[in-house]
């Protein structure tokens, strides 16, 4: 109350912080204010930055996760075996296979669903809740559900035939090499797709809706709308989407743990799932940090890229 | 076909395409339904299919596989499954884990978090731009390219614990509650999204409680969070996600099976005798907070989810 009977009676806004200016306040705000940021930032450098840093640090180590003596340095040992190792190159390039079948399709398929419930028609949120389910079912149990269905007498090849008068047999699908990741590259879809229509539908939801009038009256078809309405003013949310599908299928993990452990023949190990067994399965804290650091550089160029798209068209 | 051409076309011209436009639709929503049907089987078959096995014994699960009975609750319907879950696994001690895990990640991120936010965005201090310049620029890197190298430094942390009126002082944190509590509490996201809410409030309001004498702890608590509540339920929804779904990190980082949260316990199923009712019943058990929740708060989840796309 001490500042109000300072104060000059029906003095305006500025002269107030004037005052407080005066008095010293911009030292207790930067006390404040470093005050009230610290419990976040100690948090971040503690469990963000220095595991970061760690992660370049140690590969050049020959850290172990539980060992009783200390890391060396080795220099570029780790590097050297890791570029010789034909798992690294075959996880390297089952992540890049399923990035690059996965971010397409389910982009797209995305955008299809999100101009489907974008209409104006009753009922439009029920069909928005029921194509979202997947995403907040949690992927290991979706990933489990999916390894029964999978199964060579499972729900998926029963229904196949059904639905083929017993012309498609289908396959196990997750022990045959060939079978393997498309099965979780579908289930993958299936499962996180939702989640990017929202996305596209609140990108759709930002393109006035005269747009679509002025078109229509100048006679342009739905194709057309789309490709000279829609689509343009689509630019922010297409960046963003391709980015976030590229680093989450970049990451992709949680699946091939649950349901091929990396088989048949390696042909779905991925570089996390590789990171993991080697960094907590061998305990090779080391090494597992040098596949992680590929890992880092590569999501680093994705959102590089996405940096420079930006930009350019901004 | 720009927009820029309609002011040249012809009035009647446009008037006619509109209504031959008008008329014909009919058929084309009526595809359109057909599809949005079509989806919702697509995407509920295999949920609905996990919660009616979840009532069967295996025997009658593999055998109604062939026809439309899988998806259906008939024959030999119980809960035998959701009582067995809990005689093979800990089931009961997993989901208090992870409530408790989930619950105090979200109630103290969600402090640490708008504390943070509030002052990067309401106050004028030195060095405010460079830790915020900091905390956005983490933004894009997933936790999986560092939790190798966390889980080896969480090995090394300290940690002071109070016993027989002492204090010790210990080392490592691997299977702890609070190795699976701590590393998400500050979120770089969630201070950015509380940072952009923040910054839609007028400062005038600050001001004015400025000059009533409040401290900005005060203004942080009864005047800028108050009117935060969208952004808080934005927040809790997109921790309380990961939270209850976490995976790697506690498969890693716990080994105590009295530690473990839900979804790492799902792994015991497939040790021993995969028992796929039992399986069931677990996943649908674990799924049904979520779910529950979800349906509650749809809205503000669908809102959260959009809200993660405007930083684009």
């Amino acid at each position: 109350m001490a500042v109000t009977q300072e104060m000059p009676p029906r003095s305006g806004l500025r002269t107030d912080t004037a005052v407080r200016s005066r008095r010293g306040g911009w030292g207790h705000e930067t006390l404040m204010g470093s005050l009230m940021v610290t419990p976040a930032v100690l948090l971040l450098i503690v469990f963000f930055f220095i595991p970061v840093a760690l992660c370049f640090a140690l590969a050049f180590t020959n850290a172990r996760l539980i060992s009783p003596e200390p890391a060396r340095i080795i220099g570029f040992e780790n590097f050297s075996r890791l570029f010789g190792d034909p798992l690294f190159w075959k996880s390297l390039r089952n992540t890049f296979y399923f990035a690059v079948v996965v971010v397409p399709l389910q982009s797209g398929f995305a955008l299809l669903l999100a101009l489907l419930v974008n209409a104006r028609i009753r009922g439009v949120n029920f069909f928005r809740t029921l194509y979202f389910v997947p995403v907040v079912t949690s992927i290991v149990v979706v990933s489990i559900l999916w390894r029964f269905m999978y199964q060579p007498d499972g729900l998926v090849n029963s229904m196949l035939q059904a639905l083929s008068f017993n012309v498609i047999q289908g396959t196990d699908w997750l022990n045959n090499p060939a079978a393997a990741m498309p099965a979780i590259m579908f289930m993958s879809i299936w499962q996180a797709v939702g989640f990017h229509m929202v996305i596209w539908l609140s990108g759709l939801q930002t393109i006035p809706g005269e747009l679509y009038e002025a078109a229509e009256l100048d006679g342009a078809g739905k194709w057309q709308q789309f490709r000279y309405v829609t689509w343009p003013g689509l630019k922010a949310t297409r960046t963003f989407i391709l980015v976030t599908i590229t680093i989450a299928a970049l990451s992709l993990f949680a699946q091939i743990n649950i349901m091929t452990q990396g088989g048949p023949l390696d042909a779905t190990s991925t570089m996390v799932f590789q990171a993991v067994r080697v960094g907590y399965g061998q305990q090779e804290t080391a090494y597992a940090s040098t596949i992680s650091l590929v890992f880092f550089v590569l999501v680093l160029a994705v959102s590089l890229v996405q940096r420079y798209l930006t930009r350019e068209r901004g | 076909m720009t927009v820029t051409t309609i002011d040249h076309a012809p009035a009647p011209t446009r008037v006619a395409a509109a209504t031959e436009r008008a008329r014909r639709p009919g058929l084309r929503r009526a595809g359109g339904h057909l599809v949005r049907i079509l989806l919702v089987g697509f995407f509920a078959f295999p949920l609905v299919f996990m919660f009616v096995s979840s009532l069967k014994p295996d025997d009658q699960i593999f055998a109604d596989l062939s026809s439309i009975k899988a998806f259906l609750p008939v024959g030999d319907i119980s809960l035998a499954n959701y009582t067995g879950v809990f005689d093979t696994v800990p089931a009961a001690r997993f989901l208090i884990n992870s409530i408790a895990i989930t619950v105090i990640t979200v109630v103290i991120g969600l402090v640490v978090n708008s504390l943070a936010a509030f002052a990067l965005s309401r106050m004028r201090w030195r060095g405010s731009t460079l830790v915020l310049a900091a905390i956005i620029a983490t933004l894009v890197v997933p936790f999986e390219t560092f939790a190798l190298p966390l889980l080896w430094w969480v090995n090394k942390l300290p940690w002071v614990i109070f016993q027989e009126n002492q204090f010790f002082y210990t080392t490592g944190w691997l299977d702890t509650y609070r190795v699976q509590i701590f590393p998400f509490l500050a979120n770089a996201f969630s201070i950015y999204l509380f940072y952009s809410y923040f910054q839609s409030i007028p400062k005038t309001l600050d001001e004015a409680a400025r000059v009533d004498g409040a401290g900005w702890f005060r203004i942080y608590r009864s005047v800028v969070m108050p009117l935060a509540g969208p952004a808080i339920a934005t927040v809790a929804i997109l921790t309380f996600l990961p939270a209850w779904n976490s995976y790697l990190w506690p498969l890693m980082a716990v080994q105590s099976e009295e530690l473990r949260p839900v979804m790492v316990g799902v792994s015991y199923f497939m040790q021993q005798r995969v028992l796929w009712g039992q399986i069931m019943a677990y996943s649908t058990l674990i799924t049904i907070p979520v779910l529950v929740m979800f349906l509650a708060l749809q809205r503000q989840f669908i809102r959260s989810i959009a809200s993660s796309g405007v930083k684009g």
